[in-house]
């Protein structure tokens, strides 16, 4: 049935029929019909931001937590262009957004006018489609496919660019009744034959591991069940890269921690030294091959991924199987069932024998202190404590990131947001808040750097404004970790920009912002003061001042392999590394 | 040569690279070119040709034809990519077809005067070129044939007085009763 209605009436319909509750935005001329669309109905509600990038990256927060889409909007000129970096942010770790933008009348395109920008051209690159709409028929249709194709498939952002006279222009909306798209198909069953050989290959494996990733997440808690399930059945080794923590419970004997430049030992080594890898749902990204010849060089390799183009992209791999990792790894577990293969027993019981030895190194040790707080205590301090209670983490990026996807212990999926393929320092404050929007009842934790934080700390005063209780953990090292870990092994230790001067008091600016703030600079207070973050009903900044000086590990180095990580020196025998000089000529110019 | 798309020294291997036609059947929509080639652009693709005009115009579907270059993997990357765009219909790989027929024109205009005016003449008729315009110091020429008959022509032309080119680039089409 259609009804007549005006385009920003329609956006708000759309929200609504979509089962949309919160949107995430910022008005402005170009968006004000859309606004004025708002305030006639309480049941899509919106959440003002102070930053446009804030927005994207809390609509991130909200949809990776929750599996739904996350919905931004923002205006025209500026309010498109700041939350460019969020959309690139959600293309790279494939968080499905609609974005709509305001765009000046369509008579006004073209015409440099106040507050234009070519948004659909700005955005083509960071975004999975993007759509100008140029008729208020148009209208209906396109909004609801935004929202099927931002879901869908490998998800992703999608922006609906919309013009302000379709915004009052009269039309009949009317719900489409399929989502059968003429062009856009993904593939989601995968190719039945190729999961049959890739069970023979698992059953023949002596060496096998399971490398995971995000795409697990991203295909529903259904596929972490299925991942446990085929983990337990077949009794192989997991590990998992930054974006698939909590796909697979960390505390399961089974699971080797996180694999890659910041991984653990023992996952990293079983990757180097497997003759099976079994890739579920990651995208054999840089941060976790390293250097590409030295890449696991025994393994025949099989891939699941919903994207074809990620199939031999960085890696040549024997069997890949193209779908949606629940689909896929349904039919897995239901293979291994039915032939029930004979797996050679002796061989996995050495392999798991090898893999203790390489556990056996500890390799997430680091000197203890009664002095300082470690950072890495810190957040072993901050699990110990929150365990017990639903708790979603969200962070910054930098050392503090590794530290938290290092020693805070995932066990169910969607509970862990971070910004992984692009890195984008800011994000977890605002991604925070759209977890606790989505979890209003749970604890939700931002482990940041205090140089991270200020890149989007004015979003204090938007979990303050709606009553989110979001507790930002600060390790304030007074530097930009990573990147003076960087300069420490690449140039001679020079720190170059790399200090945080002129900190503000982040105590006082909690209680500016009207929240709490914390800060604690011994061990021993430290446990007391996380109780207490815990125990405000408030968003708190917790300055947890750490020791300037310690460094990630373990770490490969750029242009090394997986067997040429780089412990902590404590756990050296030999002494100190000598770390200006691990990395040579050619790894200095990777990233 | 493009390299693999990581930041990492790519693996110590040297994979020819070859040259592909590449058909891909779009939606006509504005934007759907620029989807194309800031895809070929962003990811460091070459485009050797790229012709494009709407071919069914109640559907409004239109034909791209690429002729790009690169090693395997890299064509396989490039298919892969295009056929993630949402317009895209199909993308068939007219190279591993088959010896597919790929024409394209080309306009000649030769300035000159005696000599060199009547061997350009002799030129375009050995190429069977059309003459579709004449001054008396000038020709322009009109050539269809493949990409390697147009250069071999052109490169001639220069001898005798070529003043300025213009190609349509690729468009092909298999062979035999299948449609695409």
């Amino acid at each position: 049935m259609s009804e007549m209605m005006t385009g920003a009436e329609m956006v708000i319909r759309t929200l609504q029929d979509q089962g949309v509750e919160h949107i995430f935005g910022y008005p402005g001329g170009a968006v004000l019909p859309i606004y004025d669309a708002i305030f006639h109905q309480d049941q899509v509600k919106h959440i003002l931001v102070r930053h446009e990038q804030g927005a994207v990256h809390a609509a991130e927060g909200y949809a990776r937590s929750s599996g739904k889409v996350g919905v931004v909007l923002v205006t025209s000129g500026p309010g498109a262009t700041n939350a460019v970096t969020g959309l690139t942010d959600a293309m790279m770790d494939s968080i499905p957004i609609v974005c709509i933008t305001g765009q000046v009348a369509t008579h006004l395109i073209g015409s440099d006018a106040f507050q234009e920008c070519d948004t659909v051209g700005i955005t083509r690159h960071c975004t999975k489609h993007n759509y100008l709409v140029q008729s208020i028929e148009d209208l209906p249709r396109i909004l609801h496919e935004a929202f099927y194709v931002a879901s869908t498939g490998r998800p992703g952002p999608v922006v609906v660019d919309l013009p302000k006279d379709i915004q009052f222009k009269m039309g009949s909306y009317t719900r489409p009744t399929s989502n059968q798209h003429k062009t856009y198909r993904p593939t989601v069953k995968g190719d039945i034959d190729k999961i049959r050989a890739a069970i023979e290959l698992m059953a023949s494996a002596k060496r096998p591991v399971f490398y995971t990733g995000g795409g697990v997440i991203n295909s529903g808690p259904h596929a972490s069940a299925l991942l446990r399930e085929l983990a337990r059945l077949t009794g192989f080794p997991v590990t998992s890269t930054l974006m698939g923590l909590g796909a697979y419970p960390a505390a399961d004997r089974q699971f080797l921690g996180m694999l890659g430049m910041h991984g653990t030992y023992e996952s990293n080594l079983a990757m180097h030294e497997c003759d099976v890898m079994i890739n579920i749902g990651a995208r054999f990204d840089d941060r976790i091959t390293g250097r590409l010849d030295a890449f696991s060089p025994y393994s025949k390799r099989i891939h699941v991924d919903i994207d074809p183009s990620s199939i031999n992209k960085n890696v040549k791999v024997e069997i890949p199987i193209i779908g949606d990792c629940a689909h896929v790894l349904e039919d897995m577990v239901r293979l291994w069932r039915q032939t029930a293969p004979q797996v050679d027993k002796v061989a996995l019981k050495e392999w798991w024998t090898k893999i203790d030895g390489w556990r056996g190194r500890d390799c997430l040790a680091y000197r203890p202190s009664d002095e300082i707080i470690k950072p890495q205590y810190a957040v072993q301090r901050l699990y110990e404590l929150t365990k017990d209670r639903e708790t979603f983490i969200t962070t910054e990026v930098g050392q503090h990131q590794m530290w938290a996807a290092q020693y805070f212990k995932f066990e169910e999926p969607n509970h862990w947001m971070t910004s992984g393929g692009l890195g984008t320092m800011g994000y977890g404050l605002p991604a925070a808040i759209g977890t606790q929007l989505a979890h209003p009842k749970a604890l939700v934790v931002d482990i940041a750097g205090e140089a991270s934080i200020l890149m989007n700390m004015q979003e204090m005063s938007t979990a303050v404004q709606y009553r989110l209780p979001v507790k930002i953990f600060i390790l304030n090292n007074e530097y930009m970790g990573m990147v003076r870990q960087w300069q420490e092994l690449l140039h001679g230790g020079r720190y170059s920009e790399s200090y945080s001067q002129s900190l503000p008091d982040f105590v006082k600016l909690a209680e500016a912002y009207g929240g709490v703030g914390i800060r604690c600079d011994k061990p021993g207070d430290l446990d007391a003061a996380i109780l207490e973050m815990i125990n405000v009903d408030r968003p708190v900044i917790f300055d947890c001042v750490v020791d300037k000086t310690e460094n990630c590990f373990p770490m490969i180095p750029s242009g090394k392999g997986h067997n040429e990580m780089l412990l902590n020196d404590y756990l050296n025998e030999t002494g100190p590394v000598d770390l200006g000089s691990v990395i040579d000529e050619k790894g200095k110019m990777l990233v | 040569m493009t390299q693999m798309s990581t930041i990492y020294p790519p693996a110590t291997r040297v994979e020819p690279i070859s040259r592909h036609t590449l058909a891909v059947v779009v939606d006509n929509e504005p934007g759907v070119l620029a989807r194309i080639a800031g895809l070929f652009s962003g990811r460091g693709y070459n485009i050797e040709s790229l012709t494009v005009t709407e071919t069914e115009h109640e559907s409004h579907i239109s034909r791209v034809t690429i002729v790009t270059t690169g090693t395997d993997s890299i064509i396989e990357q490039i298919k892969a990519h295009l056929e993630k765009l949402v317009p895209v219909h199909r993308v068939v790989d007219l190279t591993l077809t088959g010896d597919a027929v790929e024409r394209e024109l080309c306009l000649v205009k030769v300035v000159g005067k005696g000599e060199q005016r009547v061997e350009a003449m002799r030129l375009a008729a050995a190429f069977g070129a059309r003459t579709m315009d004449a001054s008396l110091t000038s020709f322009v020429y009109e050539l269809t044939g493949t990409t390697e008959e147009i250069e071999r022509f052109i490169k001639l032309m220069t001898v005798v007085g070529l003043a300025e080119v213009s190609r349509t680039g690729v468009a092909a089409m298999a062979r035999g009763p299948e449609g695409m």
